[in-house]
C-alpha cells in the first residue's frame, strides 16, 4: 500500500490510485503443511509486511505473544478461534486477505494435520495455486507427498514449496537442494504445470517478501514475487456452460435465465442447447444488471434471453449447440471423504452438481488411497478423510465435463439425506471403461424424468429380460410362464413375451415370424419400464441373439439355453412340426431341417426332461438374484 | 422499481473487452452467485439490513442479482432505538427509493423494560437488543435464510465463517459443526426449524467496499463523510450527542469536532474518528494510510479477548 497521506496527494495521484485498485487481479491461493512447519507464520509474515495487519490488531498480537513468552509471534495474527487457540492447533480453513499494487490475494488457510484432509481439500477446491511448507530441518515428510497428491488432484495446477526455517540449518544449500531433488522426484509424477522452490525463513522474513538476504546462493524470486506473477487460470478459455440458477420473469415481456457462466464465452447471436431439454435456440441477448452486453466471459454472473420460448429452469444447463457436455448417469469420480460416518454402498445420497441438485448412489470404490504409501488400497467403502476412486449412479443424468477440464462442471459435493451435511466431495473422471447403455438412454432420452434407479425403488427390483432360446418344442414357454407366475408371487413385475403371441393373421405357427430384432425392442420397453421380460424364442441365430443383446444391455440381458435333447422335443411336438417338415409342408424349421446354433455362453443352461419345473425356477430367479436384479434371498 | 443508472458504458465495455475481469467484477460475480442460489434454495430468505456501508453495497448486489425484477426477498433492520437518526432517515429513503419491504424488528418488551445502553454492560445489551431483537424477528416471520453482510476480514473469529453458515434450531453457531464448502456448490438442505445465516461478502474487505461504493455510486449515510458533529470523550472514544437522551456526565460539555464514522451502530457504542475526508476518494486514501481496524471503533468488541465469538455462538449475526 501506498504512504501517501491525503496531505501529499494530488487530486491526480488519488484518482490514479483509485485506477489502479479497481483494476487489480484476484489470485486465491492455499497454504498447506504440517503441524509446525510454520505455516501460521509465513501468512502472518506476508501480512504483516504488506500492510495487511492494522495497528490495534498487531498490539492484541504483541499482548498475547507476552503471555506466551515469546517476543513476537506472527502466527497469532491468524490462529482465530478460542478453542483451537486453546489447543494450540489450527482445526478449520480460515480465510485471510492482503492486497499488494498488482494483486488482491485470498489465502485459504488450512491446518495440516492428518486427520483433516478434509480441510485441505476444502481449501484447495478454491485455489488456483498452492504454497506447501517443508521444514527445512525435517525436508520431506508422508504428509507432503500427501499434500502434493491432494493438491494435484483438486485441480492446482501451479505449485510453490517453501522450504522454511532456512534459518535453523544454517541457510545451507546443499540441505535445500536435498530438499528439492526429494520433492521434485514425486512430484514430476503428478499433474502440476510447474513446481517452484524456495528457500525462506518465516521467522525472519528471507525471501518472503524480499527476495535475497541471507541465501545469496538463491537468485529466484521471493514468495509475494511469485504471488504477484504466477499466471492465473483463465476460465474464460474452456468451452461455454451456463447452469440456470434461477428465471427471471418479471413481467410478459421479459424473460431471463440467471446465472454464474460456469466457464468460456457466450455471445450474443450465439447458438445454443438448454439441457436436458435439448431445444435449440439463440442468444437475443446477455443482460448485464440492466446494461446489454455483447458477449459474456467467465466468471461474469449475468442474465441470458433466448430467441424463443424455451422451457428452460433451474437446474438446467445452456450450452453451445455444436459443444455439449457428457450427459451421464453413471461415471467414475475421485471422491474425497469428509464426514465421520463412513460412506454406504447401498444408500441414497443427495448430489449437489452446479446448481442441481440429483440422488445417487456409490456403488462401488475401485480403490481408495493408502495415505501412507498413496498406493491404491481395496476397500469396501471410504471412511472420513479417504480418498478414493468410485462408481457414482445418479438418478437424474448430469451434464458434465471431467473434473481436469472444468473444475466447474466436474465438481460434485455429496450430502448425507438423513442429517443433511456435506459427506463427501467429488470430481469427475474422463469417461472410459465404465460408458453404459444407461448413459446412452441419457443422452437420446434426456427427456425422461423418471430414472432406472427411481423405477427400482418403487417396484423393488430391477428390469431385465430372460432371454429363452432352444428347439422348438424344447419347453420354452412352459419355464416362461413358470418363471412369470413364481416372479409375480415374489412381487415381481413380470411379463412373457411369447412368439405365438405375434403369430401371423392366418394362424400359422410358423415359429421364426417376427424378427429378432422387434422381439428385442418389446423386451427392452419391458425392461425400460422396470419389469422382468421374459422371452421365448427359438432365436436359432447367434449373431441375431447377440443383436438383440446389443438391443437391450448386456448388462440386462439374461440368456438362457433351453438344451432339452432334440428326441425329447419331437416327442412333444405338439404343432406338428417334425412331422410337417417330414411331409414336406414345412420348410426351414430349426433344429429339425434348418441349423440351430447353441449359445456358446449361456447364463444358465437348463433341460426339461431332466429337472423339474420348480427347481427350473428356482435357478433362475437365483440368477437374477445374483445379477442385482432381484433382491438377494 | 427504477434502477440507478449510474454506470456508462465505458465501464461496460471496459469490463467485457479489458484483459481480465478485476478483482472487484470478479467478487461482484461471486456476491451475486451467492445471493441468487440463496434466494433460489430457501422458502423464506429474508436480508439483514444494518444500514451500515456493508449492508449499501449487499443491497446493491441483490438489485443486481435481479434486475430488472424486483427482489424476491424483504429486507429485516434490528432497531434497537438508539441508532443514529441519520441512519433510520437513510432507511426510510432507501426503502422508498427502491421498492423495498422493509421489515423492522425491536425488543419491545426490554425497551419498555428499559433497557438502554447506559442501564446494561454494552456485552449484555447487545445480546438483549440485538441479539435477541434478530432471534425474534426471525421467528416471527419464519425466515429460514438471512443475509447478512459480514466480511471475513472483519475479525479474526470471523475468517473461519462459512458463506453459508449453519445455525441450529435455537439460531445458534457452532464453530466445531460447520458444514465443508467446498467449489462453490453451497449445502442448503436444512431440517426444521434450522436456518442459515449467508454472507455474500466474504470474500470482500474494508478496502474492496470503499473502491465498489466509489466505482459504483452507491449511495451511504452520510454520517461516513467528515462533518462538524457535536462530540462528547468518553474512555478515549469520541461520542456524538446525537440526541437528548445520552446522559452527560458531570463536567461533560459537548465540542464541536470534525470527524467521520467507520463503522455504523447505536451511536452511544459507536466511536468517530477524526477525519477530514469528505468524498469517497478521499476515504479510501485515507483509510489506505490508516493503521486501526475498523472494529476498533465498535465498543462491544473491546469486552473480552474472543468476544466476537461468543456473540456469535449465541446467535449474533
Amino acid at each position: 500500500m501506498g504512504a501517501h497521506t491525503m496531505e501529499t496527494m494530488t487530486e491526480a495521484q488519488a484518482a490514479e490510485l483509485l485506477r489502479d485498485h479497481e483494476r487489480k487481479e484476484l489470485l486465491r491461493f492455499v497454504t498447506v503443511g504440517s503441524v509446525d512447519d510454520g505455516k501460521s507464520t509465513l501468512i502472518g509474515r506476508l501480512l504483516h509486511d504488506t500492510d495487511g495487519v492494522y495497528e490495534d490488531q498487531l498490539a492484541a498480537v504483541r499482548k498475547a505473544s507476552r503471555m506466551e513468552g515469546s517476543e513476537i509471534d506472527f502466527s497469532l495474527i491468524t490462529d482465530g478461534l478460542k478453542a483451537e487457540r486453546e489447543q494450540g492447533i489450527t482445526i478449520d480453513v480460515a480465510y485471510r486477505y492482503f492486497t499488494t499494487a498488482r494483486r488482491k490475494f485470498i489465502i485459504a488457510d488450512t491446518p495440516g494435520h492428518v486427520q483433516y484432509t478434509r480441510n485441505m481439500a476444502t481449501g484447495a477446491s478454491t485455489a488456483d495455486v498452492a504454497i506447501i511448507l517443508l521444514d527445512a530441518r525435517l525436508g520431506v515428510l508422508p504428509q507432503s507427498r500427501r499434500h502434493a497428491w491432494i493438491t494435484s488432484m483438486l485441480g492446482i495446477r501451479h505449485l510453490a514449496v517453501a522450504v522454511n526455517k532456512m534459518d535453523l540449518v544454517d541457510y545451507e544449500q546443499a540441505t535445500y537442494a536435498r530438499h528439492e531433488a526429494e520433492f521434485r522426484a514425486f512430484a514430476d509424477d503428478l499433474d502440476f504445470e510447474a513446481v517452484t522452490f524456495f528457500p525462506i525463513s518465516a521467522v525472519k522474513g528471507d525471501n518472503v517478501v524480499e527476495p535475497g538476504g541471507r541465501t545469496p546462493w538463491y537468485e529466484g524470486p521471493s514468495i509475494l514475487e511469485f504471488l504477484e506473477t504466477v499466471p492465473i487460470p483463465r476460465r474464460e478459455e474452456g468451452s461455454f456452460r451456463f447452469p440456470v440458477q434461477t428465471v427471471l420473469r418479471p413481467n410478459l415481456n421479459y424473460r431471463g435465465f440467471a446465472g454464474q457462466v460456469a466457464s468460456g464465452v457466450v455471445r450474443e447471436g450465439a447458438k445454443v442447447v438448454a439441457l436436458p431439454q435439448r431445444t435449440e435456440a439463440v442468444v437475443a441477448g446477455i443482460d448485464l444488471y440492466g446494461e446489454t452486453i455483447a458477449e459474456a466471459r467467465a466468471p461474469l454472473s449475468v442474465t441470458l434471453r433466448l430467441d424463443r420460448e424455451v422451457d428452460v429452469s433451474r437446474g438446467d444447463m445452456i450450452v453451445p449447440a455444436d459443444d455439449v457436455p457428457e450427459v451421464r448417469r453413471q461415471f467414475d469420480a475421485m471422491v474425497v471423504w469428509l464426514s465421520e460416518k463412513a460412506h454406504d454402498p447401498n444408500k441414497t445420497y443427495l448430489l449437489k452438481h452446479t446448481s442441481r441438485f440429483v440422488r445417487a448412489r456409490i456403488p462401488k470404490v475401485s480403490w481408495s488411497l493408502d495415505m501412507n504409501t498413496l498406493a491404491q488400497a481395496e476397500v469396501e467403502h471410504l471412511s472420513l478423510n479417504d480418498i478414493g476412486r468410485v462408481r457414482v449412479e445418479s438418478h437424474q443424468p448430469l451434464y458434465t465435463d471431467p473434473y481436469r477440464v472444468n473444475r466447474r462442471t466436474g465438481a460434485f459435493i455429496v450430502i448425507d439425506s438423513m442429517t443433511n451435511n456435506t459427506v463427501g466431495a467429488g470430481m469427475i473422471l474422463e469417461r472410459g471403461a465404465e460408458r453404459s447403455l444407461e448413459d446412452d438412454a441419457a443422452a437420446t432420452g434426456a427427456r425422461r424424468e423418471v430414472s432406472p434407479a427411481e423405477r427400482r425403488e418403487l417396484l423393488g427390483h430391477g428390469g431385465a429380460v430372460v432371454w429363452l432360446t432352444g428347439l422348438p418344442a424344447s419347453g420354452k414357454s412352459t419355464i416362461a410362464f413358470a418363471l412369470e407366475r413364481g416372479l409375480f408371487d415374489r412381487g415381481t413385475l413380470a411379463h412373457v413375451l411369447d412368439p405365438d403371441d405375434f403369430a401371423a393373421p392366418d394362424g400359422s405357427a410358423t415359429p421364426t415370424s417376427p424378427s429378432p430384432e422387434a422381439v428385442a425392442q418389446m423386451a427392452r420397453a419391458v425392461a425400460d419400464a422396470g419389469g422382468i421380460a421374459i422371452v421365448s424364442f427359438v432365436s436359432p441365430d447367434a449373431d441375431e441373439r447377440d443383436a438383440a443383446r446389443a438391443i437391450v444391455g448386456a448388462k440386462r440381458f439374461v440368456e438362457v439355453h433351453v438344451a432339452t435333447a432334440e428326441k425329447v422335443c419331437r416327442t412333444r411336438d405338439a404343432r406338428g412340426l417334425w412331422d410337417g417338415v417330414a411331409a414336406g409342408t414345412l420348410a426351414g424349421v430349426p433344429g429339425v431341417d434348418a441349423p440351430y446354433v447353441d449359445p456358446p455362453s449361456p447364463a444358465l443352461t437348463v433341460d426339461t426332461a431332466g429337472q423339474r419345473r420348480d427347481e427350473i425356477v428356482r435357478a433362475l430367479c437365483d440368477l437374477l438374484a445374483q445379477r442385482g436384479v432381484l433382491a438377494q434371498g | 422499481m427504477p434502477f440507478p443508472p449510474n454506470r456508462t458504458v465505458t465501464d461496460v465495455s471496459e469490463l467485457i473487452t479489458g484483459e481480465r475481469l478485476s478483482h472487484l467484477r470478479e467478487l461482484e460475480a461471486e456476491s451475486i452467485h451467492i445471493i441468487r442460489e440463496v434466494a433460489a434454495e430457501f422458502e423464506h430468505p429474508v436480508m439483514l439490513y444494518s444500514i451500515g456501508k456493508d449492508s449499501s453495497v449487499m443491497l446493491r448486489l441483490a438489485l443486481k442479482a435481479f434486475h430488472p425484477a424486483p427482489l424476491p426477498f424483504p429486507l429485516m433492520h434490528i432497531d434497537t432505538t438508539w441508532k443514529f437518526r441519520e441512519m433510520i432517515t437513510f432507511r426510510d429513503r432507501m426503502a422508498e427509493e427502491y421498492g423495498l419491504t422493509m421489515h423492522v424488528q425491536t425488543n419491545e418488551e426490554a425497551r419498555q423494560a428499559g433497557v438502554t445502553p447506559f442501564s446494561e454492560g454494552s456485552n449484555r445489551y447487545t445480546k438483549i437488543m440485538k441479539t435477541q431483537a434478530l432471534l425474534q424477528g426471525l421467528a416471527r416471520h419464519r425466515f429460514d435464510a438471512a443475509f447478512g453482510g459480514a466480511r471475513r476480514d472483519e475479525e479474526k473469529s470471523r475468517a473461519k465463517e462459512r458463506v453459508y453458515s449453519f445455525r441450529d434450531r435455537f439460531g445458534q453457531w457452532d464453530p466445531k459443526h460447520q458444514r465443508p464448502e467446498l467449489w462453490n456448490l453451497y449445502n442448503g438442505q436444512l431440517g426444521p426449524g434450522e436456518s442459515i445465516r449467508a454472507f455474500p461478502l466474504s470474500n470482500w474487505t474494508e478496502l474492496d467496499v470503499w473502491l465498489y461504493i466509489h466505482l459504483e455510486n452507491i449511495p451511504i449515510v452520510p454520517l461516513y463523510f467528515a462533518k462538524e458533529r457535536p462530540i462528547v470523550e468518553r474512555d478515549g472514544s469520541w461520542i456524538m450527542v446525537d440526541d437528548d437522551r445520552l446522559p452527560l456526565e458531570q463536567g461533560e460539555e459537548p465540542v464541536m469536532r470534525m470527524c467521520r464514522f467507520r463503522t455504523l451502530g447505536c451511536y452511544p457504542l459507536t466511536g468517530a474518528m477524526p477525519s477530514t475526508a469528505t468524498t469517497v476518494p478521499e476515504i479510501i486514501a485515507e483509510m489506505l494510510t490508516t493503521r486501526f481496524s475498523e472494529r476498533q471503533s465498535r465498543v462491544i468488541d473491546h469486552d473480552a479477548e474472543g468476544s466476537m465469538e461468543l456473540k456469535k455462538r449465541e446467535g449474533y449475526f
